[in-house]
Order: C-alpha cells, then structure tokens, then sequence
C-alpha cells in the first residue's frame, strides 16, 4: 500500500483534511468504546456469576460431606467471619455437614506453573487431619499434557492425603512430596497395604511432571502454613453463624 | 474466476472455503491454527469466535468504505476489529468459563489475525456490503473448516477422544507430541500436502479435459 502511495506523485492525491481524519477515528473510536462498555456491562454480572459458581461447585467438591458453607477471612490472629460474598485478600471456606458442625476447610492455594500460575482449591479435614480432595481451578499448561492435573487419577492423590501435624502442631509431620508417576505403589512396603496406609506422597502424572510437582508444592506450602492456623483457631470456624 | 458458472455469490463462498482457503492456500492466521488446534471444542470455539469478529468488521467495513479516508484506514480497520474481539472475550466467559480458560490468550489475539484485517483492505473495502458478508462468511466456514480438520487429527490420535469422548478404549498409547506446539506444525504440514496434490490433481485433469 506504500507502494501505491509512492507510485503518485505527492501532490496528484487528493488529501482530505486533517479535521475529516482526526473526526473519522473520533468517532469510530466513540462508538467502540461505548460498544464495549455497553457489552461489558451486560456481560459483567454474569462472568462474575459464573467465577462464583465454579469456585461454589470446587468448594462441595473438595469437601464431600458439606452441605453448606461461610467464607472466614485469614488474618494474624485467626479468623473472621465474612458477610455472604464479601471479598477479601486471604480467604478459606468452611464447609458444615448435615448437622451444622464443620465438617472441613476449604483452601486455595497457588504457584507457577509449566506456563502461567496454577490455582488449586483443597479440602481439609481438621479431625481426620487429612485433606478431603483437590481441584484445579485455574491451570493453563499445555491441554493434553500438564492439563492432566485436572483429572480424577491424579486429583485422587489428594482424597486421605496424610497432613498429620507434629507434636507442638506447628508444621506437617511429613511434608507432601511428590513422586514420579507410579512411584508411590513401588515405594510402599506391600502393595495392598500401601493403599489403605496413611500416605503423604502425590503419584505426580507422567507428561505433567512439572505441573504436578508444582501442584504438590503449592499445597504443601499452604498446608504448611495454614493448617497449624486452624487447628490452633478452630473454634473460630466451628461457628457458623 | 467464475468458470465454474456458480452464481456469484455461491462463487465468492466456495472461494472462502476451498479455492483461497484462508489456512490451507492463503496460509494466513497460522497463529490460531497452530496453537489451539489441539481439540475439536477448541476448534470450533475459535472458529466461531474468528468468524464473528470477521462477519461484523468486513460488514462494517463495507458499509462505511465511502466515508474512511484512506489515509486512516488501516487504524479504523483496527479499531473496529478489536471492538469486536472484546465484545467476543466478554460474551465467551459470559457463556462458559471453562472454554474460556481453554482458549486462553488467543481470543485476545485474534485482533492481530491477518485474515480479519487482510479481508477488510483486500476484499471489503473495495466491495459492497451483501458481497462483503458474504466473503466474510466464507472466510470464516473456511477458517473454522481448517481448524477442525487439524483439531480431528491431533485431538483423536493425541488424546485418543473426539469433543472428550474416549474412542479408542483405555489402552490407546496417547501420541502426545501431536498435542504440543511441534505436533501443530506436523499436522498443518501433512494437512498442506493432502491439500496441494489434491489441487494438483484437479489442475492437471482441468488440462487433460480441455486437450
């Protein structure tokens, strides 16, 4: 197209004034933005439902036994009770079964990932001390590959996953650790046995080594950190209201 | 070119789909074709999420060819593609998080898709509006046409499913390479080469026809 522009002779193209130019972007530019405003607010209300939805869905899954739930802000000395949907930096979903008492912790966890931050949400049983299941929430390595962390085999890992804490119950007593895709049967003692045993390992998914090592790491850390929290303020949680 | 004595409009269709197809002949857009090609749902959402954003900017683009100076084109071509990408990233995580997700980056990208501005300058700017709509239609089915025969390959042979349905039972040895980014370029390239002889083909029967 500079060619073409070139080819003629500067003088011979009839330019249209700067004013006509300046007022066509203008306005195809003012009619964009109130374009995209006017979708954006149409559409706002629903992607907001829909990421509420996924992460309402993703609490219930890691938390089997739960019937209803209430958000609790993490902070330094424990936690707060959030109003419905109120949003805040840090916060872990208790889950109540039937009866009303707690049932679990839901927790969120996240790190990097193959290609982009993972975000996983994990369940927690404060008195079976192990954790009730994972869920990916956000993952965007390769489909097919590190995307795997997704599936059942692997998130599986995770339901009886051992947190037990130490004695002073300030850390895990073993760290989660993940070992190479099928490594966990090999390591255990007998083979039936090693299934019912408590067991703190993650059999990572071959193809998504790095994803799922990542996985593993990222709940460790925050088991790490937030499970000596609850256990310390867990009548915090146990209120419902 | 209507040698086929297809009524035009049919003519300018078929040309999207098949005889300047944008991935397959015109080799435009590789960027999509390459790297969400991995499965049939992902093929079929950028397809249409392509399409739209060309339907609605090669329209537009039509309808106020008149009124553009052509110094400011290229920037009004733009402004106009990239509304629409917006409004179709808004609407696809209004309707599935999920696809979203899966999809990632690229609905962003299609702004920078030459098929979308290249059938603006080449095709509606110098053409009417009914005309305009549907070369941009057939552009589009043809895009999304692309995608799906790489997406078929790559998602059947890679993962073994078809749309997240097992079809070749638990003990199909997943040929994974055919899901990253190096299996992308093996399928086009194999797709390039069925394509080229087959035009090939009907190019040296046309002659043998005609002697």
């Amino acid at each position: 197209m500079n060619a073409e522009a070139k080819a003629v002779p500067a003088g011979h193209i009839e330019a249209p004034s700067s004013l006509r130019m300046i007022a066509t972007l203008g306005l195809v530019a003012m009619s964009s933005g109130f374009l995209i405003v006017s979708v954006y607010q149409l559409t706002k209300e629903r992607i907001a439902h829909n990421e509420r939805r996924a992460l309402e869905k993703a609490i219930f899954e890691v938390l089997p036994d739960a019937v209803d739930r209430a958000s609790f802000a993490v902070e330094e000395n424990g936690f707060r009770r959030l109003e419905a949907d109120e949003p805040f930096v840090e916060t872990v979903y208790a889950g109540y079964g039937d009866n009303g008492a707690l049932v679990g912790v839901a927790i969120e966890a996240k790190g990097q990932g193959y290609q982009d931050v993972i975000r996983v949400l994990y369940g927690y049983s404060p008195s079976k001390q192990c954790l009730t299941g994972m869920k990916v929430l956000q993952c965007t390595d390769t489909p097919g590959l590190g995307d795997r962390i997704r599936e059942p085999e692997f998130r599986a890992n995770f339901e009886g996953l051992d947190v037990r804490l130490t004695e002073d119950g300030a850390r895990l007593l073993h760290e989660i650790e993940t070992v190479k895709g099928g490594g966990k049967a090999k390591a255990g003692s007998t083979d039936g046995v090693s299934q019912a045993t408590p067991d703190w390992r993650i059999d990572g998914v071959s193809g998504a080594t790095i994803s799922s090592r990542a996985v593993g790491d990222m709940v460790n850390a925050s088991a790490q950190r937030m499970l000596p929290l609850i256990v310390a303020h867990l009548d915090q949680l146990k209120a419902k209201t | 070119m209507a040698e086929k004595n297809l009524p035009e409009s049919l003519d300018t269709f078929v040309k999207g789909l098949w005889r300047e197809n944008p991935v397959f002949v015109m080799l435009l857009g590789m960027c999509p074709v390459l790297a969400v090609s991995n499965t049939v749902k992902n093929c079929i959402a950028m397809g249409l999420c392509a399409s739209f954003v060309l339907i609605m900017s090669s329209t537009l683009v039509s309808l106020f060819r008149k009124h553009i100076p052509k110094q400011v084109r290229i920037a009004t071509f733009i402004i106009i593609i990239a509304t629409f990408v917006t409004i179709v990233d808004y609407v696809l995580k209004a309707i599935s998080k999920e696809l979203s997700d899966a999809l990632g980056a690229f609905v962003p990208l299609i702004v920078v898709n030459c098929i979308i501005l290249g059938r603006a300058e080449a095709y509606a700017s110098k053409h009417n509006v009914v005309k305009s709509f549907i070369d941009a239609v057939g552009m589009g089915v043809g895009f999304t046409f692309a995608l799906l025969c790489l997406g078929v390959v790559r998602e059947t042979l890679g993962m073994g499913t078809i749309w997240g349905i097992p079809v070749f039972g638990a003990n199909f040895e997943r040929w994974s390479i055919l899901v990253t980014a190096p299996g992308g370029f093996f399928t086009l390239g194999a797709w390039l080469l069925v394509f080229s002889w087959v035009r090939e083909r009907g190019r040296t029967k046309a002659k043998g026809g005609a002697a």
